[in-house]
C-alpha cells in the first residue's frame, strides 16, 4: 500500500505469508507467483499455464483461493497469504496433506500444492462435501497423472477425519 | 514474449473519486484492473498494449449487492463467487447464478468481476446473455457525474462499447420483474468449468393459456457481441409452441446470428447449436405449463 510514488520503479510492500510478516521490494506489476517463488523462496506454488487455466499456482489470499499468476503483487499488499508451505505444523502434516499421501493423490507433484489449497478452500466452505462438491471445488485445478479419483478420495478421507 | 514488470506502472489510489479523477486527468492513459483474470492473461502473454494500470480491486464503492424494492444493484466489482452465493440473485435472477457458476473455476470466480466481464467484452462471456435477458441497466460514473444506460446496445462491435475513456461502470441494475417467468440457461462447451462456451443461451419466457405472452432470448459466442434475438422474440409473441413454430424459430435465429470458425468451434456447428438451443428453450417453456 506504499505505492504512492508516481515514478515507475520498485515499491516496498508488506504482506503476511503463512502467518509471518514479510516486506518485499518489487515492481507493482510483478506476479504474486513470481514474488512468492523468487523473493520469498516459497517454490511450492508452481507455474503451469500462466493464464489461470490450470490452478497449479493456487494459493489462499485472505482465505480465498486465487491463481497467483493472475495477481499483480500490488493487489496482494496487506493481505494474508497461505501457501502449501504453511499447512504443516513442523513435521506434522495437515489432515489434507496426510490424506493425499495415503490415498495416492499425488504423483508427479506439480498440481499437488494447488490441489491441496483448493481442497482447503472447499473444506473451509463445506466441511462435509459431496463428490459433486469436490469435483466442482477442484474443477479449476488440472492433474495429468492421477485421473483425479485418488485426489477425490483424499479429499473425502480428510473430510471424514475432520471433527466438524 | 512475456512482459517485463519494470515496463509497467500500477497504482492503487484506493477511492473511486481518486480513480475517476485520474482517468479524467489523463484520458485513455490508464487501464483499470479489477481481479485481473483477463488483463493479467494478456499481460503474461506480452499482449497488453496499456503500460499504465490503475487498480480498482476492492474499491468499496464498487462492492456489494444492494437489494431495493424495485431493483437490485450489483456493484461492478462483485465477484462471480459473490454473485453465485447471493440468495436474491439465485431466487429472482437464476440465469446470472448459472452464468457465475459456469465462469472459470473457483479461483477465477473469486477474482473475476461482473463489471470486468462487461468491459472485457468477450462475445463468449457467459454472464452477458443473462444481462441482456434481464434488460440490465448500467450505472456509469466519471468526474462528470453518473449516467444510467440500458446494457442492450452498450456493446457496439467486437470489443467496442459505449464507454468514454474517463468512465467506469459502477453498478449493474436489474429490475425485479421476472417472477412469473421461466428462466432457462444452457452452456455448450467442451467442459462445464474453465472451458469457454462454444454457444450459450439465456432466455426468459411466460405463457398465458399456452400462448407465449413474453419472451427474451440472448445468445453468446454467435456474433461480435452478445446478442439479443429480438426478431425471434417478435415472431414468437402471441404464438403457441408447435413444431412449425420451432422450425420458424430456428430459421429466424439462424438469420440473426453471425457465428465464426475459431479454436473452440465452427460457424456451422454454432449455427446448428444456436437453433437447437432456442428450440430446446421453447420446448421447456411449452412444458412448463407456466401461466404467468
Amino acid at each position: 500500500m506504499t505505492n504512492t510514488s508516481e515514478n515507475r520503479g520498485k515499491c516496498e510492500l508488506a504482506l503476511t505469508v503463512n502467518g509471518k510478516a514479510e516486506t518485499v521490494r518489487v515492481y507493482p506489476m510483478e506476479r504474486l507467483l513470481d514474488v512468492l517463488r523468487q523473493e520469498l523462496g516459497l517454490t511450492g506454488a508452481k507455474e503451469g499455464c500462466g493464464e489461470g487455466e490450470c490452478g497449479s499456482c493456487s494459493v489462499l489470499m485472505n482465505g480465498k483461493l486465487i491463481n497467483s499468476c493472475l495477481v499483480p503483487v500490488l493487489q496482494a499488499a496487506g493481505t494474508n497469504l497461505t501457501t502449501i508451505e504453511g499447512l504443516a505444523e513442523g513435521p506434522q502434516l495437515s489432515a489434507l496433506q496426510a490424506a493425499f499421501l495415503e490415498c495416492g493423490g499425488a504423483q508427479c507433484g506439480i498440481c499437488t500444492p494447488g490441489m491441496i489449497l483448493a481442497s482447503c478452500h472447499l473444506l473451509d466452505k463445506k466441511p462435509k462435501p459431496t463428490l459433486d462438491d469436490i469435483r466442482e471445488g477442484l474443477s479449476g485445478n488440472l492433474c495429468r497423472c492421477t485421473g483425479y479419483m485418488q485426489i477425490f478420495d483424499a479429499v473425502m478421507e480428510a473430510a471424514r477425519r475432520s471433527p466438524a | 514474449m512475456r512482459s517485463d514488470p519494470a515496463d509497467f506502472e500500477l497504482i492503487a489510489p484506493g477511492t473511486l473519486q481518486a480513480v475517476v479523477s485520474r482517468l479524467a486527468d489523463e484520458p485513455g492513459q490508464w487501464l483499470p484492473i479489477a481481479g485481473g483474470t483477463d488483463v493479467m492473461v494478456q499481460y503474461a502473454a506480452g499482449k497488453l498494449s496499456a503500460r499504465k494500470l490503475i487498480s480498482i480491486w476492492n474499491l468499496t464503492e464498487l462492492q456489494g449487492i444492494e437489494v431495493l424494492p424495485g431493483e437490485i444493484r450489483i456493484g461492478a466489482g462483485c465477484t462471480y463467487t459473490e454473485l453465485r452465493e447471493h440468495d436474491v440473485i439465485a431466487r429472482e435472477f437464476p440465469l446470472l447464478t448459472s452464468a457465475a457458476r459456469w465462469t472459470g473455476g473457483i479461483a477465477n470466480q473469486n477474482r473475476g468481476t461482473l463489471g470486468g466481464n462487461i468491459v472485457n467484452a468477450s462475445p463468449a462471456a457467459d454472464s452477458l446473455p443473462a444481462l441482456l435477458a434481464y434488460e440490465a441497466e448500467l450505472l456509469v460514473v466519471s468526474v462528470r457525474g453518473e449516467r444510467r444506460i440500458p446494457y442492450l446496445g452498450f456493446h457496439t462491435g467486437y470489443k467496442k462499447m459505449d464507454l468514454a475513456p474517463d468512465e467506469l461502470i459502477r453498478a449493474i441494475s436489474l429490475g425485479r420483474t421476472f417472477s412469473g417467468y421461466l428462466h432457462h440457461a444452457r452452456k455448450v462447451g467442451a467442459r462445464e468449468a474453465q472451458a469457454i462456451s462454444k454457444v450459450c443461451i439465456a432466455a426468459l419466457g411466460s405463457l398465458r393459456d399456452n400462448v407465449i405472452e413474453d419472451v427474451r432470448i440472448a445468445l453468446g459466442s454467435v456474433a461480435p457481441v452478445p446478442l439479443r434475438l429480438t426478431a425471434v422474440e417478435q415472431m414468437l409473441k402471441g404464438k403457441t409452441v408447435e413444431p412449425e413454430l420451432l422450425r420458424l424459430a430456428r430459421k429466424t435465429a439462424a438469420a440473426a446470428i453471425q457465428p465464426i470458425d475459431d479454436i473452440r468451434s465452427t460457424a456451422k456447428y454454432r449455427a446448428a447449436v444456436a437453433g437447437n438451443l432456442v428450440a430446446e428453450f421453447l420446448e421447456h417453456l411449452r412444458d412448463s405449463g407456466n401461466t404467468a
